[in-house]
């Protein structure tokens, strides 16, 4: 690390990784210049909560909104034609973003949590060769977001299958030291996050692929904070490390909320039974039967977020001009400035991984004294946003004796001089409320 | 936005030395609550004498995790609430509540609410209302508990 204290604008200058043209792009983010109570400046730290978005997403949903509006696939004219390829255009930007080898495997969802309750619900009532019952298990780690742990637990539940987890060490990685114990011939579903919310780490997630599919288990990644900060390239991971099913969200890609991707391999979204039932997901309907339309349609029930869809493409065309390994040296290189600056308050301390190359860019720290609650509240009060409380995490929390915790996280627009009102705020918030 | 509207001396006194704090015997009820948005946990529980609307807030004894708020909210509702009948300290719960759903547009009565007067500010972030009713929520879903356990013992 190339910045050890003190964090000051004129060290950070110097800061190897940050984006070119940083201004530039902070300019494509009309938020990022307003002003907040007082007239303080935003200095927006919460993007792993949701990011904020360009100019180019905001333009193309009013567009949208203005000049094409219809609904899709069903309208026969002009306008229903135009929606329907801009719907669909963005199902392509959105393959080609994650290297999806297929364009008819990416799903919209509304989010991630509907794409992870996707998968779980339809195995819930898979029959035949994916059919979960008692003596099969499923495997999640410690450190899960809630949206990444409740939906498994009701599969269990629901088939009698048993709910098996990966610890965390104190270090904050995941333990492999008994994967070999943990993924075996039981094993159906190992879920886990590629990026954690709360941790920051990053996980293995080739080496458990690859383990998990020795034994013939199905590997569900939750990449809701792993595909806006790092380059995800499907088709060019080898097949038995390359993960079974994707979820991430729209609203953390600099897209808007209101819609979520689901990818899953070809063969297991053929095999695995509808989700939810109603319009554009058939083939045709009688009284007696139907049948369904073909992947991805097949799981898209009812009109979907269409201009939510176009905003989400805008958004992943705009980080791919950008270039993700760009975006990713910049979120390495602000994660390193700030863990240097966090490390320089005394009395602070932070949850997981300490070395930027081994985590993303969200950081959660305890400050000796003060409950987290009041640290975002004066933090606040001097413009700076961050989150307090459990992440929707709780058995990560738990797992580090503690209840809650502030979390600051970075995006591709965040300068270090941000990270420097971040420390200012913090060494005033123990001023405040006397302690250090 | 004007952080000492919220943090009055008086909370941050009840945070650092809060009274009451602990849990203790006896009681007839006792309940934990969370507030599911950030965390913030209470276990709580009430000791009542005496039966009806005249029962008596012999004791309410809890052990809190959470922010300074909720923390002090908690340290304060205990001096309020101990040592009135029940139909009292319910009646000053209404209060309370009414002053935190109020936006700030709400005069409290010192003379009423004591030190929870100092709650007047929590009232203008509406982000933080929780957090100060949380151990009041807890002290009434108790005191209902035991309440109800006293009527079912006097009709045995």
């Amino acid at each position: 690390m190339s910045v050890t204290s003190t964090p000051d604008s004129q060290v950070a200058a110097g800061l190897s990784g940050l984006l070119p043209g940083l201004d530039l792009i902070r300019a494509d983010f009309p938020i990022l210049s307003r002003t907040l109570a007082d007239g303080k400046a935003l200095v927006y730290l919460d993007s792993a909560n949701t990011s904020q978005k360009p100019q180019v997403v905001i333009d193309a949903m009013v567009d949208h909104l203005e000049r094409h509006n219809a609904n899709v696939a069903r309208a026969m004219h002009q306008l229903g034609a135009e929606s329907t390829a801009a719907f669909e255009g963005a199902r392509d930007m959105v393959a080609a973003f994650i290297g999806a080898p297929s364009r008819d495997e990416v799903i919209f969802t509304k989010n991630a949590s509907e794409a992870l309750n996707l998968v779980a619900n339809t195995f819930a009532w898979a029959r035949g060769d994916l059919q979960l019952g008692a003596g099969d298990e499923v495997v999640i780690t410690e450190m899960e977001h809630h949206s990444n742990i409740v939906p498994w637990q009701l599969l269990t539940e629901r088939t009698g299958a048993t709910l098996r987890w990966f610890s965390v060490t104190d270090d904050g990685l995941l333990d492999l030291s008994r994967l070999d114990q943990l993924i075996t011939e039981r094993t159906k579903i190992v879920s886990l996050t590629w990026v954690s919310n709360a941790l920051g780490t990053v996980n293995p997630i080739a080496a458990i692929a690859r383990r998990a599919h020795e034994v013939g288990a199905v590997v569900v990644v939750d990449a809701a904070q792993a595909v806006p900060q790092m380059p995800v390239d499907l088709a060019a991971m080898d097949d038995v490390e390359r993960p079974d099913f994707l979820a991430f969200t729209g609203h953390k890609v600099t897209g808007p909320t209101g819609i979520g991707v689901l990818w899953g391999r070809g063969s297991l979204l053929e095999q695995l039974p509808p989700f939810l039932g109603g319009g554009e997901m058939i083939a045709t309907v009688s009284m007696e039967k139907s049948t369904y339309a073909p992947i991805p349609h097949k799981f898209e029930a009812g009109t979907p977020p269409i201009v939510e869809a176009v905003g989400l493409g805008a958004a992943v065309d705009y980080l791919a001009a950008v270039g993700m390994d760009a975006v990713r040296a910049h979120e390495e290189a602000i994660t390193g400035y700030a863990l240097a600056g966090l490390g320089s308050v005394s009395g602070l301390t932070i949850l997981g991984p300490t070395d930027a190359a081994l985590r993303g860019g969200a950081i959660s720290f305890e400050l000796d004294g003060v409950h987290p609650h009041d640290v975002a509240q004066v933090l606040d009060s001097r413009g700076v946003a961050v989150r307090a409380g459990h992440h929707c995490a709780k058995p990560a929390h738990k797992r580090f004796g503690v209840q809650s915790s502030t979390r600051m996280s970075s995006y591709l627009y965040t300068k270090p001089a941000e990270i420097d009102a971040l420390v200012e705020g913090l060494e005033y918030t123990k001023h405040y409320f006397k302690v250090g | 936005m004007d952080l000492d509207t919220l943090y009055q001396e008086i909370i941050l006194d009840h945070y650092k030395n809060p009274h009451h704090a602990g849990l203790r015997e006896p009681y007839e009820a006792e309940v934990h609550h969370v507030n599911p948005t950030c965390g913030d946990e209470v276990t709580l529980r009430v000791h009542l004498s005496g039966d009806g609307a005249e029962a008596v807030v012999e004791d309410v004894s809890y052990a809190a995790e959470g922010c300074s708020i909720s923390q002090a909210s908690a340290s304060v509702m205990t001096d309020l609430v101990i040592g009135r009948t029940v139909a009292e300290a319910a009646s000053l719960h209404e209060e309370f509540l009414t002053l935190m759903q109020g936006r700030g547009t709400v005069e409290p009565d010192e003379d009423r609410l004591e030190d929870g007067i100092a709650f007047a500010g929590v009232a203008k972030f509406p982000a933080r209302v929780k957090c100060a009713l949380l151990s009041w929520m807890a002290w009434k879903d108790a005191t209902a508990q035991a309440v109800a356990t006293d009527d079912k013992e006097a009709h045995r």
